[in-house]
């Protein structure tokens, strides 16, 4: 088809460009404007956003070190970040893969298992998972309680009880592994089931293998999930050495202390690998969107 | 199909692995039901009964595989919604957190030092430990005291400090003991004192009694038959009242700690009748459903305005385009909200600085309602038009192609065509996504917590409510933040929100399946 670009195509497309270029210039500005402010010297100075000199103080707290001022005095990490970046990849990855354990195994019934009832109890399960855990904090603070009481390490104050309280959350995966194994032709188990293979042969070895991809997808969609997950870990956590990422970060920004220029830091340091494998999975996410999936 | 055989040995392993968990198991079962929970030692019970069943009797393989994911689910999403509901019918918080029978039992255990029995006490260092010395109390203090009995070295500076510590008698006494330390030193280790009981050689026992003394320790209560305490210094007794969960006298004085007792719908009425407790609430409601409508509107106009735009084959570079716009998205929401909250800080955050620039202004963001509740909004917009833009992205390319090139041929220009082809194709299985994202913004704790924490507070509420708090934040505040900690009305609210979400959820269905049968 021969494209005929009218003078009124053109100005369209000039007025899309500009409008697009603006819009991406609010959108980026917040990014960009953190990247300029962890390399300015100082936590209250204000400047172009090109910073005209250039300090590595808040990257050097950031990552642990401290450093000498000006005044001669020597200045402490304020907060232990690698530490938090550390408790929440630590909790993000256990949880993730005991959300995809088990909404693995449950997809499995209801994708090639009989059983009374299968429809309604997966129609609940999407259903409950609508009410989101920050209606259910007082219970979940109290019933965590009383874990604690008898096996501490799954109790307040305690990464296991925040991984342990992250694995309620899997009737969307369990969604989008039951769609996936759906897909998959059901005679190649039946084949095996001919040879003699057992269910759980059938389903570890014949199965699994051919569903790893839809796996790796939910691992990393509930790796993300965890890993910004706030409501439940500020309330199950409250001592600084036990915190994850996104309940310290706040810590930066208390209108007392205001450490605007270390935030930007740390910001940048941790925000930065949990975009990029944001980005990374973005495909498989934005199909995930449709489902009626919303991040957190 | 035939069950797989299994070796004896194995079969043999498989039965002491499961007798041995079900022992432990059976153990926390009879510890929680010791520790006077016999409900929540009811409801484990049931759980690992039916797990044992359904992997060791001969029952439907599938609940095998299911038996893991419901459980989670059940333990840690339906229970803390029903517990939560259940919750709102008492008066749980921090003044009434305990029940009946521990706030009893924590009443009786209180003591009070017997005045008679004082003994004053020195503390003296030797080498890196302590020996504590006791004296007659006079009423001339000399400055230093003849000890009648001493301890041995004490490690109170350790971790564990000593609990019992055994006295004897001075005068046998092999070793001297060095000059007394001054009361500021002493009192750096009163919670090591505390804690200690002393035993004297005739068998008395003494209890830390405040600055410089020891004396032997009474009950302050007296349990009565009739299921009230005494209490033995002004001999009134308490009764345990069950509507206001407190242990009273007759003047209606109440003891703390109080108990957790059933109020009915006391919460309820509070928040729709009470009204100085109804105004705020009122407010905040309001503000709930404009602060979710309004980011639908806006996050669906920007966003359905770019995918209109991207979606535009002419245009060049649309893969960077979309990428950069996706980016909020992809920045961890806790991060990008926070840093907003630094860029729109009133002193030296850059958009203030901008504007100040420009315009020679520099608005309060965070101390003044409106301007605080525009940037609430603005950060929200700016966290979630990608998702508008993706999804109608997706759904813009479903659009037959044809269509649009009918529509070039009458010459149609790009609003009629947004209006008369776009618009009504999307709009259907667009509308369940707007109700879910509606649902999900009512919710959305993260950035009221991190933006503005509900902050400014309306200045004469009872209990402290923002003007930009929304009901979870407000729930969250009442329950974890604010003195008073109220559980019981944080849950009430909490109930109100299930009903809400579940209205939200029946809707959202019906046009899901309005949607499917069209199709």
């Amino acid at each position: 088809m021969a494209i005929v670009t009218s003078k009124q195509q053109k100005w369209r497309m000039l007025t899309a460009h500009v409008f697009l270029w603006a819009l991406i210039a609010v959108t980026i500005f917040p990014l960009l404007a953190v990247i300029s402010i962890s390399l300015r010297p100082g936590n209250f100075s204000t400047g172009s956003l090109i910073p005209t000199e250039i300090s590595l103080e808040h990257w050097k707290l950031a990552l642990g070190f401290s450093y000498q001022a000006d005044d001669g005095s020597l200045v402490e990490p304020p907060f232990p970040v690698l530490r938090w970046l550390w408790n929440s990849i630590k909790i993000a990855t256990i949880s993730s893969l005991l959300i995809v354990t088990i909404s693995t195994t449950a997809a499995y019934a209801f994708a090639r298992l009989k059983f009374p009832y299968k429809a309604t109890i997966l129609n609940s399960m999407l259903l409950l998972q609508m009410f989101p855990a920050v209606l259910a904090l007082v219970a979940i603070y109290a019933i965590f309680e009383l874990i604690g009481n008898y096996i501490p390490w799954l109790g307040i104050e305690s990464h296991g009880g925040v991984m342990l309280a992250y694995v309620g959350g899997i009737a969307m995966h369990i969604w989008t592994i039951r769609g996936y194994f759906e897909t998959i032709p059901q005679e190649i188990e039946e084949c095996a089931k001919v040879d003699g293979a057992t269910h759980w042969q059938t389903f570890r070895y014949v199965l699994l293998p051919m569903a790893m991809p839809i796996l790796v997808v939910v691992f990393v969609l509930a790796f993300i999930g965890t890993i910004v997950e706030y409501p439940v870990a500020s309330v199950l956590l409250r001592e600084e050495a036990n915190l994850t990422l996104a309940v310290g970060s706040k810590y930066y920004l208390n209108d007392q202390k205001f450490l605007w220029g270390d935030f930007a830091a740390a910001a940048v340091l941790c925000g930065l690998p949990i975009t990029i494998v944001f980005l990374t999975a973005q495909r498989w996410i934005v199909s995930g969107l449709t489902a009626g999936a919303v991040k957190g | 199909m035939s069950a797989p055989r299994q070796s004896t040995a194995g079969l043999v392993f498989k039965w002491c692995l499961s007798v041995c968990l079900a022992l432990i198991l059976l153990y926390f079962v009879f510890r929680i039901y010791a520790n006077g929970q016999p409900l929540w030692a009811i409801g484990a019970l049931c759980l690992f009964g039916l797990g044992f069943y359904v992997y060791l009797a001969n029952v439907a393989f599938a609940y095998r595989y299911l038996y893991p994911g419901v459980a989670a689910m059940l333990v840690f999403v339906a229970l803390p919604m029903f517990y939560t509901a259940s919750i709102g019918f008492t008066n749980y918080s921090s003044n009434n957190l305990l029940s009946e029978s521990r706030s009893r039992q924590y009443l009786l255990e209180q003591s009070v030092p017997v005045d008679a029995t004082s003994m004053r006490f020195t503390l003296h260092p030797d080498g890196n430990e302590f020996r504590i010395a006791l004296s007659e109390l006079e009423d001339v203090e000399p400055a230093i005291p003849t000890a009648n009995f001493v301890s041995a070295s004490l490690a109170l500076m350790s971790q564990t400090p000593p609990l019992n510590v055994r006295m004897s008698s001075a005068k046998e006494a092999s070793f001297p003991i060095g000059p007394p330390l001054p009361l500021s030193e002493v009192l750096k280790h009163r919670s090591a004192l505390q804690a200690a009981t002393l035993s004297l050689p005739d068998g008395r026992k003494l209890s830390y009694a405040g600055v410089g003394e020891f004396a032997e320790m009474s009950s302050l209560w007296r349990p009565n038959a009739d299921g009230s305490l005494l209490h033995l210094l002004t001999g009134e007794s308490y009764h345990p009242n069950q509507t206001t969960g407190f242990f009273e006298n007759e003047k209606g004085e109440q003891i703390q700690p109080g108990f957790k007792v059933g109020v009915g719908l006391a919460n309820y009425a509070r928040i729709l009748l009470d009204q100085e407790f109804r105004a705020p609430f009122v407010a905040i409601f309001t503000w709930t459903v404009a602060f979710s409508g309004l980011t639908v509107v806006f996050t669906l106009a920007i966003g359905l305005l770019l995918a209109a735009i991207l979606n535009w084959e002419a245009l060049p570079a649309r893969g960077i385009y979309r990428t950069l716009l996706f980016l909020p998205y992809a920045v961890p929401a806790f991060i990008s909200i926070l840093v907003f909250k630094g860029l729109f800080n009133q002193n030296f955050g850059e958009i203030n600085a901008l504007l100040d620039a420009v315009f020679g202004v520099k608005p309060a963001w965070f101390a003044d309602p409106l301007l605080a509740k525009i940037m609430v909004l603005v950060v929200n917009t700016w966290l979630g038009y990608p998702y508008f833009m993706i999804l109608c992205s997706g759904l813009i390319k479903a659009i037959p192609a044809d269509l649009y090139e009918a529509s070039a041929l009458v010459g149609a220009s790009p609003w009629t065509n947004f209006k008369t082809i776009t618009a009504p194709l999307i709009i259907k299985p667009l509308m369940p996504l707007l109700v879910s994202v509606f649902a999900f913004n009512f919710n959305n704790f993260v950035v009221i917590a991190l933006l503005t924490d509900g902050r400014p507070d309306y200045l004469n509420t009872k209990l402290p409510a923002g003007t930009t708090d929304i009901l979870v934040s407000y729930t969250y505040r009442i329950a974890f933040q604010d003195a008073g900690q109220n559980f019981g009305l944080a849950a009430a609210i909490s109930t109100i929100i299930f009903i809400l979400i579940a209205l939200l959820s029946m809707a959202n269905l019906r046009l899901t399946r309005g949607r499917e049968t069209n199709q």
